[in-house]
C-alpha cells in the first residue's frame, strides 16, 4: 500500500522587497493508490506550488508529504512528472526519451527495448520510435512524455497541466489516452489542469483550491472518470450530472476570480 | 583646451564630411547601376519565365520578411561587378579594351610658350613632350631649334608622372635676363596658375618653370591598385616560390597554427569556467567582475602587453588568442547553462537522474547550440587577431607577409593577402556551421 499522504503542508517565503507569500496554508489529504485526483483553482490558489511540493521540487516551510513509509525530501524516480510542453529532452531520439529513466537506472539494453516498445505501442507512436522529438506534433510529444514517465514504473504520476497548449479534438484525444492509462496501470494520478470540463471527466476525485493563502476549498468525488474509461468522452458530457457539476465549479471559480479582481481594484 | 580639442575634432569631422560628399556621385552612380540591373533582371525574368509559385501570389511583400531570400542572380552579379570595375580601372587585359576607364596619356604632344623679356620682346617655341609607358623609358626627342630667340625644347616623361622644364635654358634670353613665360598655347598664364593643353596640363611653378602634367586617366596605377591578373601571377608566384623565405602555404598555415592553437586553448578553459559560472552562484560571482571586464576589451589591446610578458614569439600569439577565445567561450557556456528549460532539469531529476546525469545528459546537450555559437564567435574573432598581432610582429604570417610587402609598395602580394584572409576566414565559418548542422541539429528547436 503506497499512499500519498499531504499532512498539513504550508508554505510561506519571504520576497525581496521585506514582504512575504503564504503560498499554501494547512493543507492535508490522502490519495490512496490507484486514485485519480484533479486539482482547479483560479491563479495563484498554490496548485502549482502544491505539486511541486509533492515532486520534491519545493521543501514545505510545515508539515510534511509521504509516500508509502518514505518522506519526500526531493525528486525521486517512484514520483513521476509530466509537464505542459518542451520538457522533453529535442537532443535525444522519441525511443532514447522514453528510454531515460531506464537508462538512468543502468538497465540492461534488452530490458530497455522492450519496456520502451511496449509503451511506445500503447501511446500509439510505435512507428516514431526513432524521430527526433521536435519532428512530432504537440499531441504526439505528449504522448511521449506519457511514456517516458511510465517507463519509469513511478507509483504517483504528477501531471501540471499537460494538455494545456494542445488544440480541442487533440485534447480530447489525449484525455481518453490518460485515463485509459490509469485504468490500465493503476498507478496513482494528480492532474492540474484550467480546464473544468477536463478536470471533471479525469477527476475521480477533484479538488478545488482557493487562493491568498493557498487552500483546499472543496473537494468532490465524482463519477465521470470511471464512466469515461473505455468510452467517448463525449456521451459521458452529456451526461445531466455532468453540466450541473460544471457549472456548479465554474460559478465557484468565477467568483473567486472576482473577489481577486475586486481586491486588486481596492 | 578642451575647446582646443573640439575645434580639432571639429576640423576633422569636417574632412570627413568633405571626403564622403566627394564619393557622393560615385555611391549615386553605384545605386544607379544595382536599379538598373534590377530593372533588367525583372524584365527578363518576365520574360523568361513568369513566376507561379506561392510566393509570387503574395501581395504584400514589402516587409514580409518570408518573402525576402537572398537572390543568387544578384549576387552572382554583384560579385562579377566588382571584378569588372577593377579589371576596368586597372586597364587589365582580361577585358576588351572598349570596357577599360580612359588610361594615361601616351605618346607625343606639344605646346608652345611665350616669352616675355624685360623690354617688352617676346617670342613663341614649342616643346614636345614624349610619355612613355613606365616599362619602356624612351630619350627626349631631338627637335629643331627654330627661329627667335626662343627655342624649341622637348622632354620625355613616364605616363602617370610630371615634370618641370626649364624651357629658357636654351634661350637665348633667359630667366637670367628676367624673361618670363606668359603665355602657353597663346593662354595668358602667371606663376601658380594652371592651363590646360590638348594631352594634360601645364601649369607655371612660384619661379615661372612649366611643370608639364600628361593627363593621368581614370585608371589606377598598379602602385595603388594592381590589375587582378598581376595579384593572381603574383599568389601563383608566391605559392611556388615563397615570399620572406616561407611558401604561401607556410605563412598562412603558422597564421591558422595559432588560430586553431589558441582557440582549442581557450575552448578548453572557457567552457569548464562557463560552466561553473551557471552552476554555482559562488563561482558565477567571482568570475563575474574578470569576465564582464575582460569581455570588452578588444584582444587587440592587449597585443602590446601580451609583446612586453611574452615577447614576439608563438607564446605570446598563442597567449593572445588564448585570451581572445576564452571569455567568449566561457560566456557562450554560461548562458548555454542558464538557457536550460527548469522543466527539463527537473524532469531528469524526476526520472531518478544524478546530479552526475543530469549534467551530462540534459545540462551539457542543452548548452551545445549555444556554445556552437560562441565557437563561430571566437574563431571570428581569432583570425582577426591572429592576423593583427602578426602585422606588429612576426617571422611568418598572413598578416606579416602583407605588413612587409605593404612596406616595399608591393600592393599586389597586399591585396592577394587581404583576398586569402577573407576567404579562409569565411572557410573558418562555413565549417563552423556545417559542423554546427551536423552536431546540434536539435538547435532551435527545444
Amino acid at each position: 500500500m503506497s499512499d500519498l499522504v499531504i499532512d498539513d503542508v504550508s508554505m510561506r517565503f519571504d520576497l525581496p522587497d521585506g514582504g512575504s507569500v503564504q503560498a499554501l496554508k494547512n493543507v492535508s489529504l490522502t490519495l490512496k493508490q490507484g486514485e485519480i485526483m484533479s486539482v482547479l483553482g483560479p491563479s495563484g490558489c498554490g496548485k502549482t506550488t502544491l505539486l511541486n511540493i509533492l515532486a520534491g521540487f519545493l521543501a514545505p516551510t510545515e508539515g510534511k508529504v509521504v509516500l508509502g513509509d518514505k518522506r519526500v525530501k526531493g525528486p525521486g524516480a517512484e514520483r513521476g512528472m509530466v509537464f505542459q510542453q518542451g520538457a522533453l529532452f529535442e537532443w535525444m531520439s522519441v525511443r532514447e526519451n522514453v528510454g531515460f529513466g531506464p537508462a538512468m537506472k543502468g538497465m540492461p539494453k534488452g530490458e530497455k527495448r522492450e519496456i520502451v516498445d511496449h509503451l511506445l505501442g500503447v501511446v500509439g507512436l510505435a512507428q516514431f520510435k526513432e524521430k527526433a522529438v521536435y519532428e512530432l506534433s504537440g499531441g504526439m510529444q505528449q504522448r511521449v512524455a506519457l511514456a517516458r514517465c511510465l517507463a519509469n514504473e513511478p507509483e504517483v504520476i504528477l501531471m501540471d497541466e499537460p494538455l494545456g497548449a494542445l488544440d480541442a479534438l487533440t485534447r480530447e484525444k489525449m484525455q481518453g489516452l490518460v485515463l485509459k492509462l490509469w485504468k490500465e496501470t493503476g498507478k496513482t494520478v494528480i492532474l492540474i489542469t484550467h480546464s473544468v470540463e477536463e478536470a471533471l471527466l479525469l477527476g475521480e476525485r477533484l479538488l478545488v483550491m482557493a487562493p491568498r493563502p493557498g487552500r483546499i476549498h472543496r473537494e468532490y468525488r465524482l463519477p465521470f472518470a470511471d464512466a469515461g474509461v473505455g468510452q467517448d468522452l463525449r456521451e459521458v458530457k452529456k451526461m445531466p450530472e455532468f453540466g450541473q457539476r460544471r457549472e456548479e465549479i465554474l460559478s465557484m471559480i468565477w467568483e473567486m476570480e472576482e473577489e481577486i479582481m475586486g481586491g486588486a481594484a481596492q | 583646451m578642451t575647446a582646443l580639442i573640439i575645434a580639432d575634432l571639429w576640423g576633422e569631422l569636417v574632412a570627413v564630411l568633405s571626403t564622403l560628399f566627394f564619393a557622393l556621385p560615385y555611391i549615386a552612380g553605384y545605386i544607379g547601376i544595382i536599379l538598373l540591373t534590377l530593372l533588367i533582371w525583372t524584365g527578363i525574368k518576365k520574360v523568361l519565365r513568369p513566376a507561379s509559385d506561392y510566393r509570387s501570389l503574395k501581395t504584400v511583400t514589402f516587409g514580409d520578411e518570408s518573402t525576402v531570400v537572398s537572390n543568387s542572380v544578384a549576387s552572382v552579379v554583384s560579385v562579377v561587378l566588382i571584378f569588372v570595375l577593377w579589371a576596368s580601372f586597372t586597364g587589365s587585359s582580361l577585358l576588351p579594351g572598349f570596357l577599360h576607364a580612359p588610361g594615361p596619356f601616351v605618346g607625343t604632344g606639344t605646346f608652345t610658350y611665350t616669352v616675355t623679356t624685360p623690354d617688352g620682346r617676346s617670342d613663341d617655341a614649342e616643346v614636345t613632350v614624349l610619355v612613355y609607358p613606365r616599362d619602356d623609358e624612351a630619350p627626349a626627342p631631338e627637335v629643331p631649334p627654330g627661329d627667335g630667340f626662343a627655342k624649341n625644347d622637348s622632354i620625355a616623361i613616364a605616363e602617370y608622372r610630371s615634370d618641370l622644364l626649364r624651357v629658357d635654358q636654351n634661350d637665348e634670353i633667359g630667366r637670367d635676363e628676367e624673361a618670363v613665360v606668359t603665355h602657353i598655347d597663346g593662354k595668358e598664364i602667371a606663376p601658380g596658375e594652371t592651363v590646360r593643353v590638348d594631352f594634360g596640363t601645364v601649369a607655371l611653378s612660384g619661379r615661372g618653370t612649366p611643370n608639364i602634367r600628361p593627363s593621368a586617366g581614370l585608371q589606377m596605377e598598379p602602385i595603388w591598385l594592381p590589375s587582378p591578373e598581376a595579384v593572381w601571377s603574383r599568389l601563383t608566384e608566391i605559392a611556388t616560390t615563397g615570399y620572406r623565405n616561407s611558401t604561401l602555404v607556410e605563412h598562412l598555415g603558422y597564421s591558422l597554427f595559432r588560430v586553431i592553437v589558441g582557440f582549442t586553448l581557450g575552448a578548453m578553459v572557457g567552457i569548464p569556467l562557463g560552466y561553473a559560472m551557471g552552476l554555482s552562484d559562488w563561482f558565477r560571482g567571482w568570475f563575474d567582475p574578470i569576465v564582464e571586464f575582460m569581455r570588452p576589451v578588444p584582444p587587440l589591446a592587449l597585443i602590446p602587453l601580451v609583446i612586453i610578458w611574452a615577447g614576439i614569439g608563438e607564446v605570446g600569439k598563442i597567449i593572445l588568442l588564448f585570451l581572445a577565445a576564452l571569455w567568449i567561450m566561457a560566456i557562450g557556456a554560461r548562458s548555454g547553462v542558464s538557457g536550460v528549460k527548469i522543466s527539463k532539469v527537473h524532469a531528469a531529476y524526476s526520472l531518478g537522474a544524478s546530479k552526475w546525469q543530469v549534467l551530462r545528459h540534459v545540462i551539457i546537450p542543452n548548452s551545445l547550440p549555444e556554445i556552437f555559437t560562441a565557437a563561430r564567435v571566437a574563431m571570428g574573432v581569432c583570425w582577426g587577431t591572429v592576423v593583427a598581432a602578426e602585422l606588429v610582429a612576426a617571422e611568418k604570417g598572413a598578416g606579416m607577409m602583407i605588413m612587409v610587402a605593404s612596406k616595399f609598395q608591393s600592393t599586389d602580394i597586399v591585396i592577394m593577402g587581404i583576398i586569402l584572409i577573407g576567404i579562409i576566414g569565411f572557410g573558418i565559418d562555413m565549417l563552423m556551421r556545417a559542423a554546427e548542422r551536423f552536431l546540434v541539429p536539435w538547435k532551435g528547436r527545444g
